[in-house]
């Protein structure tokens, strides 16, 4: 068959070119930004645009990161490079901007995303939580559909007691297995002898789908083993001064009382170094930028990434990522 | 030995678990922001029709089940096993009781059926969502009570015995859905 003109082929006219997202949600999209660009201009927080493509990238264990033909990474999260701008003296900042994780596409994955993120000089992790509560009450308010403003705050220990009735902190391996298995959910031996994927399982299953089924609902105190960039409070046990936004069962926003230790930030990095390269997995170099910035000066602060396209998705009732975004991965 | 990883595991990916074939119902990938990825598997064991959930780690793998549907026409019965035929290369496999389950008592011969076969072995025979049957037993109706909506039991010339309108009368042709075991309506002469 001759092809039309234009080289038009009959398998091109069998692809789905149409958007995931109808046109109505684009529209709230927009709508969206324009209102957080509002709430941060009123607030003095700076906007700011850093490079999606490093020569470093994040080594935490469970983030992949894409690697370009040479042999640059897209970015994970902007964090690196806006804590480099706190230690040259920006005071607060935020930015919105797409970050890419080597991740499966799902309900609510896709392996690039809008992130939101900003720190707050000044703050801890319980007074940022304050201003994310703010912002998403602003947002909702923004596209029709307002939301009260009380946010139930619980602790990580307070959450895995109501919902799984055992102590995070304590708890061995065995009790966590028992407790999953209690509640319908078998997960083999996921987990092998790592206590904190048993803690990851438990809460992807069991815990996380029971927080905030009726409004938001912030989950603080970490164990120190999930510290990952937060400070750890020298309280027995210790705790991670990390908090995490969760909204009728999906997490939206993870938060922390930033560690501001250059050389404590190497050796976490070095340790998941270490972790990768005993798994046999990818060893991508730490960001020495950031280390180096820390060494200069941190100012006590706060920050936080959140998920704008999972907002967007819950804040208008809609089931699933593909239909906020113009084009999920399937179609991109 | 064939094996996909949780991201090729789609609704009717085919699984064998623990010996068993399984049929993949639904599969969420879960990924905390700063934690372990998972699939949680909703599954169903093609030998027991029971349906349950499994965890795993994202990017294991697991063997794929030796399972295909195939569309065959139903032959005959010996008593003890029912024949089958490929209308294509006309083999014919034989089911055992445990493969027929429900669906024996709605074929009469030579209709066409749905055959989950396991390593070539019949594991599952689908009856065909309705049939039409006719009535060889049932008490005569009560005239003029056709509007209560009541029912009374009605043997089928398969030996299946459904709820029919007090209406039917035998030697009539019903149409009956085998999902259900319901009565449909009254089929065309």
């Amino acid at each position: 068959m001759k092809p039309p003109s234009g080289g038009f082929m009959l398998s091109d006219a069998m692809t789905d070119w149409t958007p995931s997202a109808d046109l109505p949600t684009l529209r709230a999209r927009a709508a969206l930004l324009a209102a957080l660009r509002g709430f941060f201009a009123a607030r003095g927080v700076l906007e700011v645009e850093t490079p999606l493509l490093s020569s470093h990238a994040t080594v935490d264990r469970h983030i992949d990161s894409f690697r370009t033909a040479d042999g640059r990474w897209l970015q994970t999260s902007p964090e690196f490079a806006m804590k480099r701008l706190l230690c040259a003296g920006s005071g607060p900042i935020w930015q919105v901007c797409r970050v890419f994780r080597r991740e499966e596409s799902g309900r609510h994955h896709n392996p690039e995303f809008t992130m939101l993120e900003w720190y707050r000089p000044g703050f801890d992790h319980q007074a940022l939580m304050g201003e994310v509560a703010e912002l998403v009450v602003a947002l909702a308010a923004a596209l029709g559909r307002p939301l009260g403003d009380g946010m139930e705050r619980l602790s990580y220990r307070e959450a895995f007691r109501r919902h799984l009735g055992l102590d995070p902190f304590s708890a061995g391996i065995p009790q966590i297995r028992a407790a999953l298995a209690a509640t319908g959910h078998d997960a083999g031996d996921l987990g092998g002898d790592d206590r904190d994927i048993w803690l990851d399982v438990a809460m992807s299953l069991a815990v996380g789908p029971r927080l905030g089924l009726e409004a938001p609902c912030f989950l603080y105190d970490f164990p120190a083993s999930q510290a990952a960039l937060a400070r750890i409070r020298r309280d027995d046990p210790p705790v991670a001064e990390r908090f995490e936004l969760f909204w009728r069962g999906t997490e939206l926003a993870n938060g922390f009382h930033e560690l501001g230790d250059a050389a404590e930030q190497r050796r976490r990095f070095e340790a998941e170094q270490a972790w990768r390269r005993e798994q046999g997995r990818e060893v991508p170099p730490y960001d020495r930028n950031l280390v180096a910035a820390l060494a200069a000066g941190l100012p006590d602060c706060a920050g936080v990434a959140l998920g704008l396209d999972r907002l967007l998705m819950l804040l208008l009732g809609k089931d699933s990522l593909a239909e906020v975004l113009a084009f999920d991965s399937g179609r991109a | 030995m064939a094996t996909v990883s949780t991201n090729e595991m789609k609704a009717g990916t085919k699984l064998l678990i623990d010996g068993d074939p399984y049929s993949v119902i639904d599969n969420e990938y879960r990924k905390p922001g700063k934690g372990q990825a998972t699939n949680t598997l909703k599954i169903r064991n093609l030998k027991t029709g029971r349906v349950l959930e499994k965890t795993l780690k994202s990017g294991d793998t697991i063997e794929v089940a030796d399972v295909e549907d195939k569309d065959m026409q139903y032959l005959y019965n010996d008593g003890e096993f029912w024949t089958f035929m490929d209308p294509k290369s006309f083999e014919q496999i034989q089911a055992g009781k445990a493969a027929m389950a429900d669906s024996a008592q709605w074929l009469k011969g030579e209709e066409t059926v749905r055959v989950t076969l396991w390593n070539e072995v019949p594991l599952i025979v689908y009856a065909p969502n309705t049939v039409e049957l006719a009535v060889t037993e049932t008490d005569p109706g009560l005239r003029g009570d056709t509007a209560t909506g009541g029912t009374k039991p009605a043997k089928l010339e398969t030996g299946a015995i459904v709820k029919v309108p007090l209406f039917i009368t035998e030697g009539e042709k019903i149409k009956v859905d085998t999902r259900t075991g319901e009565y449909l309506n009254r089929a065309g002469k």
